[in-house]
């Protein structure tokens, strides 16, 4: 391993998701190198920096689609390394994607529903069956998907299509789904893409909420620093697959390095 | 369970076809309770096939295999040991097949459950590759049935097949079938269950984040597929009275699948209509198969023909209907209601 040290981000050992010296190779290139986080329970943290600078594969990594060469990561005190996404999901992280991935011809709660499967108790065998307590829970999935659609506005859009919405409710559509998992940790892949100012805006303000009322820990992506400054309280700025800078958004903003190799001019600019 | 007015129309139209199909023996002649029964019997294959290929996404080709399977499995159980011990001249049936006799439904049962054991054997190892290989091993897998059935003389009787199976598959008895069928589906399809794999179908990688099991989901769902399957080849022997290897070729699958396509993927009652509707026209195809005279010109009878006729009108499905009948969408009661209400404002406009 190279010469790396171990930055000490606030509250090491409380740490709820701590990743310790990862790199992910594919192939000839290294998307993720020697990268090391700690995500305090109850944060709002971002991982910033330009396209294809290996965001999208830490969360990858995290969620268990890929197994890293190299590091440890542990969730909660357990190492999920090697576990597959469906049992790292179950331990009680979430996450959105970049690129919205919904079933398009379900329903707005059919695929908050979907949702709620991981949490449920009754097996599918006692749907033929038709047995009571099977209808009972169903209804109480039912209700609880009404109710974070509620959460996410899409109360008047229950029953048309995901593939109907626009795009901005696609992506709060993904949201309500990933917390129907009942998450601790929900991992959001540039949830404010696509969207205009006054949009991002709203959405971050949102997040800011549903983290205190769902009692979340909350890690996101973002590739436009304007829109992760106002709401995140810790930042990881990544090029190259590797990490340059990390700290709170005035640390971040004021480092030469990110201001340099990715904030561009403007950012500058508009500090002075 | 209240009973709300969806439910009570479902029910009360059960039991009033039911009661109209007690009594077809005074209003249908015997070629038209064939047929009718063929229609229950295929709309039970189309329904399984539904649950794996439509619902769950998994491009399965080895239908033929599990009707086979249920085929021979209840035609073992219900055929007389006396009528077994002159049938089986190439080699003896060997104990306990010899003695075995069981009631109907029994048999039924075991052909379905043979077929969804043989499903998970099947599913298990192919799944773990990936579904890009599904097709083809199930195919490999239907034929690998048809082999053994062939080989397994003591059992099967070879390639002889087994003649003068009981008709026990009356109308009614196929009737209760196909409904045992549609309800398990039903509820199985549109509880969070059905949610799940729709998801799987969709989106694997998604339904893995949401902390779904995508294998063994995959693979639930392709043994209750191949379960009904075997249901819809035990009644398909007795119904027939006469299997033999042969029958369960790759073309049998494709019937079912055409079911399956011109109904509408990821639609039960998309299904019942494609297997109404094509198993109708398949038999009034038959015509084309029979020498023909045109006054001036005469056409000898070519076997095979009403396929090619019928991979045509599969081909046009495709090209200018992809999504089949219903598509996605089921034939629901409010839907029904909504259709008569716009009719009603048409016509008084
Ligand atoms: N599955 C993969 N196979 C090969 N290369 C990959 C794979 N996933 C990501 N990469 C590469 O890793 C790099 C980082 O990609 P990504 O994590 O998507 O960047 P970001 O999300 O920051 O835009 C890119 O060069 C990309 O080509
Ligand atoms: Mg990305």
């Amino acid at each position: 391993m190279s010469g790396f040290v171990l930055p000490t981000p606030p509250d090491y050992a409380g740490a709820l998701l701590l990743a310790r010296n990862v790199t992910m190779r594919f192939g000839g290139v290294t998307a993720v190198s020697d990268l090391s986080l700690a995500l305090p329970a109850g944060a709002i943290a971002g991982i910033i920096g330009p396209n294809g600078a290996g965001k999208t594969t830490v969360f990858n990594v995290l969620s268990g689609f890929y197994t890293p060469q190299e590091g440890e990561i542990t969730f909660d005190g357990a190492s999920i390394r090697g576990k597959e996404p469906n049992d790292i999901c179950r331990l009680g992280m979430a996450r959105t994607f970049q690129n919205i991935r919904l079933s398009p011809q379900m329903t707005v709660l059919e695929n908050i529903m979907v949702g709620c499967h991981v949490r449920r108790h009754c097996p599918w065998w006692m749907a033929p069956l038709g047995l009571p307590r099977f209808y009972r829970e169903e209804e109480e999935l039912r209700e609880k998907g009404r109710r974070l659609a509620e959460r996410v506005h899409l109360s008047e859009q229950l029953d048309e299509t995901a593939g109907s919405l626009p795009y901005g409710a696609q992506r709060r559509l993904e949201i309500a789904r990933a917390l129907a998992t009942e998450p601790r940790l929900l991992l959001l892949d540039e949830p404010a893409a696509g969207m205009n100012p006054q949009e991002s805006l709203e959405l971050m303000h949102f997040i800011g909420h549903i983290r205190d009322e769902f009692a979340l820990t909350i890690l996101l992506i973002e590739h436009d620093m304007k829109v992760v400054m106002g709401v995140c309280e810790y930042i990881w700025v990544m090029e190259y697959g590797a990490l340059i800078a990390e700290g709170t958004p005035d640390v971040v903003r004021n480092d030469p390095l990110v201001i340099r190799a990715y904030l561009g001019e403007d950012v500058v600019v508009q500090n002075a | 369970m209240r009973l709300d007015r969806n439910t009570f129309l479902s029910i009360a139209t059960m039991v009033i076809f039911g009661l109209v199909l007690w009594q077809a023996e005074t209003f249908l002649g015997d070629y038209q309770i064939y047929i009718a029964k063929l229609i229950f019997i295929n709309i039970i294959l189309a329904l399984s096939l539904n649950l794996i290929y439509g619902f769950t996404g998994l491009f399965s080709l080895g239908h033929a295999g599990f009707i086979a399977i249920g085929a021979y499995v209840s035609a073992l159980c219900i055929l007389p040991p006396a009528q077994k011990e002159i049938m089986w001249i190439l080699e003896p049936i060997i104990w306990p097949f010899s003695d075995l006799l069981t009631p109907f439904w029994v048999s039924v049962l075991g052909g379905g459950l043979f077929a969804g054991v043989f499903a998970i054997f099947i599913a298990v190892p192919v799944l773990r590759l990936g579904d890009d290989y599904l097709g083809m091993a199930t195919l490999a897998f239907a034929e690998i049935i048809r082999v053994l059935i062939v080989n397994a003389t003591p059992i099967t009787n070879g390639s002889l097949g087994i003649k003068g199976i009981p008709g026990h598959a009356t109308l009614l008895v196929c009737y209760g079938w196909a409904l045992f069928t549609l309800i398990v589906l039903a509820r199985l399809c549109y509880s969070n269950f059905g949610n799940v794999l729709r998801c799987i179908r969709d989106n694997e990688i998604a339904a893995s984040v949401m902390g779904i099991n995508v294998f063994w989901n995959k693979v639930l769902s392709f043994c209750i597929g191949a379960f009904f399957a075997g249901i819809g080849g035990a009644l398909l022997g007795s119904h027939l009275s006469t299997i033999d290897p042969k029958m369960f070729n790759f073309l049998l699958t494709f019937n079912v699948l055409m079911f399956v396509v011109a109904g509408g993927l990821g639609s039960l009652t998309g299904s019942i209509l494609g297997a109404t509707v094509i198993t109708i026209l398949l038999e009034w195809l038959r015509f084309l198969e029979e020498p023909m005279d045109l006054g001036f010109i005469e056409i000898p009878g070519i076997p095979g023909m009403r396929m090619v006729v019928f991979s045509v009108v599969l081909l046009v499905i495709i090209l200018k209907r992809r999504e089949g009948i219903m598509g996605t969408r089921e034939l629901t009661w409010n839907r029904i209601f909504a259709f008569f209400r716009r009719l009603e404002r048409r016509e008084k406009a």
